[in-house]
């Protein structure tokens, strides 16, 4: 057990001592360097550099294929990069014990099955194993962080019922109920939206975007949705093929002529009136207008 | 398990509806504590039946009370070995097949389906032909059961992955393959030894808790007690893998290191069952399911009421075996699948759709 674990470990000195050995929001929380990595001999992320930063939310866009999930799973840690470092809070992720990770770092993947029939609460009550004993039981703190987690998602009522008896958004807002019962300083999201409906994903980009700014997390997400990228995410990262097509703020990272060259189809990029971020429409073979 | 009150009150801030049972919500302390001793109460219930009834009536009371009659002779002698070692046996079975069910994500992974016992018996089949003239086959026996069944786990779990992932139905299939593999293995010794050693290899084959020494439920005891020890330490991260070897990973699970141990482990104690009764299927299949839906998936209460499941189940199934037909005896492996065949079926049809993809 190393220093920065038993800081981890503190419960409610968490954020003073975590921001303490990050530095203040807008430092970079995690860092890949050249990051190459893929399954078998193809490589399905190449050479790809970006920053998580502390209190911003930055969403990984691309089509199928693209290395999206990839990326995410090397950044967790579960999957091994070929080349290229990776860094938590300045120091490489491999020098991190498993269990330390997980006190600062929570991933949600794409599909979240589950084997025999845990409740909500118990799946949420996961997401504090990190912070426990082999032996222990949860304690009423535990239980108090599950419980707002699950609030924080509109569990509540659910929190009872067995998760395969839960709809595909439900299930997927228990599981980002545990990433948040982790209390991590990042938070890596592999396609958060993809069974919700609309009311919900704007609920969770909200709820992370609240956390980014109040605990000072650092998000990831990867997307399909271009439109919410434009709208909830500070930063993006354009990728084809296992490279990085574009990198930075919305308006910089997709543009039309990068959007059109990375989906090979031509792309209209204007403003949404309502919120003033991108708004992002495909042209390619359009019905004949309405006369 | 409604006679255990919850012990914490809600936390949610009064935005609870009053729908869902807070009993059911999560394992508490108080609720392990109340299911074990449930099932403990149970668990010594079945035994002291089991202590009672035979094909010799026995009293009870005179056994404890005179030490030199003869219904003491036969209760410290006969019965109680026979009753420990059935004990002993199914609460490692149960054990064993609640851990291997969640090391695998699939409720129908168990020791004999898989083909683990299968491998254990005809590794103890061949040590005691082999070593039969030497002598010390009660150590041999044991280990060379444990090397094979370990042989046996490793070689089904690789065998069952598809690009990496472990699929349900090839695990399955694997373990049909490697059971009907060690049947026809056990069968080709059997048909070339003398009459002596086949009745002990039918024996293997159908699993009986017949005489066992003194001797042999200690060292099936340490080795059990030892597995639910290790076992029991790993509970937590059995629950993490449940939800994926990923996310156990992310959740701080080192998932290769609690894969191997548990394999090792698992095997040990499959190797202790089958070289002191053969081959009992079943019984690490039917204990946890009902388990599982009484008290919640949750395994630091599934793996030790597994153990005194797993311990009643099988004195109710042995003492059925030997008085059925008193004062002739069954083998209790067959009244095990005979049980545990039509569940199996049951499992298949009710999880099939939900938990395998069928």
């Amino acid at each position: 057990m190393d220093g920065t674990e038993t800081i981890a470990a503190r419960p409610g000195a968490d954020n003073a001592a975590a921001r303490e050995c990050l530095g203040a929001p807008d430092a970079v929380a995690l860092r890949a360097i050249k990051l190459t990595a893929g399954y078998g001999n193809r490589a399905a992320v190449r050479e790809v550099s970006i920053d998580v930063r502390r209190g911003e939310l930055l969403a990984i866009v691309g089509p199928n294929g693209a290395g999206k999930s990839t990326l995410l799973r090397a950044l967790s840690g579960a999957l091994r990069p070929w080349s290229g470092t990776i860094e938590l809070a300045s120091r490489p992720l491999a020098e991190y014990d498993r269990r330390a990770l997980a006190r600062r770092m929570a991933t949600v993947a794409q599909e979240n099955p589950v084997a025999f029939r845990f409740t909500a609460l118990e799946v949420v009550l996961m997401g504090r194993a990190p912070h426990l004993g082999a032996w222990r039981f949860e304690s009423a703190h535990d239980l108090q962080i599950a419980r707002e987690a699950l609030a924080r998602f509109d569990l509540t009522a659910l929190a009872g019922r067995a998760i395969q008896e839960l709809s595909g958004g439900e299930r997927k807002r228990v599981f980002l109920a545990r990433a948040l019962a982790q209390e991590p300083e990042v938070a890596l999201l592999d396609e958060p939206s993809a069974f919700l409906d609309l009311r919900h994903v704007a609920e969770i980009f909200g709820r992370f975007r609240e956390l980014a700014a109040t605990r000072a997390m650092a998000v990831a997400v990867t997307l399909h949705d271009l439109n919410a990228a434009a709208l909830y995410a500070d930063r993006v990262l354009l990728m084809k093929d296992g490279a990085a097509a574009g990198y930075g703020r919305p308006e910089e990272a997709m543009t039309a002529e990068r959007l059109g060259a990375v989906y090979d189809t031509e792309v209209y990029v204007g403003r949404n009136p309502a919120t003033g971020a991108l708004a992002i429409l495909p042209i390619g073979a359009p019905r004949r207008p309405a006369v | 398990m409604s006679g255990v009150a919850p012990i914490r009150e809600r936390q949610g801030g009064g935005l609870d509806e009053a729908g869902a049972p807070e009993t059911h919500d999560y394992l508490t302390r108080g609720r392990a504590l109340g299911a074990l001793a449930m099932l403990g109460a149970i668990l010594l219930v079945t035994a002291s039946v089991a202590l009672a009834c035979g094909s010799v009536h026995l009293s009870l009371l005179t056994a404890l009370n005179d030490p030199a009659s003869a219904d003491r002779a036969i209760l410290m002698g006969v019965r109680m070995p026979r009753v420990l070692m059935g004990a002993i046996v199914g609460a490692v079975l149960a054990m064993v097949g609640a851990a291997l069910q969640a090391l695998v994500r699939n409720p129908l992974a168990e020791g004999g389906i898989l083909g683990i016992s299968g491998g254990g018996a005809f590794g103890a089949v061949l040590a005691m032909i082999l070593f039969s003239q030497f002598g010390g086959s009660d150590v041999v026996v044991p280990v060379c059961a444990f090397g094979a069944a370990l042989l046996s786990t490793l070689a089904v779990y690789r065998l069952a992955q598809v690009e990496g992932r472990l699929e349900p139905l090839t695990l399955l299939l694997v373990g049909v393959i490697f059971n009907a593999f060690w049947g026809a293995a056990i069968m080709l010794v059997n048909s070339v030894v003398n009459f002596y050693f086949t009745h002990s290899i039918l024996f293997w084959l159908m699993g009986s808790f017949e005489a066992p020494t003194w001797h042999e439920v200690a060292i099936v005891a340490a080795l059990g007690a030892g597995g639910f020890a290790i076992l029991l330490g790993r509970a937590r991260d059995l629950n993490l893998l449940s939800l994926g070897d990923d996310e156990a990973t992310h959740l701080g699970v080192e998932v290769d290191a609690v894969r191997r141990t548990v394999f090792i482990v698992t095997s040990v104690m499959i190797g202790a069952a089958v070289s002191v009764s053969g081959v009992i299927t079943f019984v690490g299949l039917i204990v946890p399911h009902m388990l599982r839906s009484l008290f919640g998936a949750d395994h630091r209460l599934l793996i030790p009421a597994a153990m005194l499941g797993g311990a009643a189940f099988t004195v109710a199934a042995d003492l059925i075996a030997r008085t059925a037909i008193a004062p002739a005896e069954l083998p209790v492996g067959a009244i095990t699948a005979l049980c545990g065949g039509p569940f199996f079926i049951y499992v298949l049809r009710q999880e099939g759709r939900r938990t395998l993809g069928l």
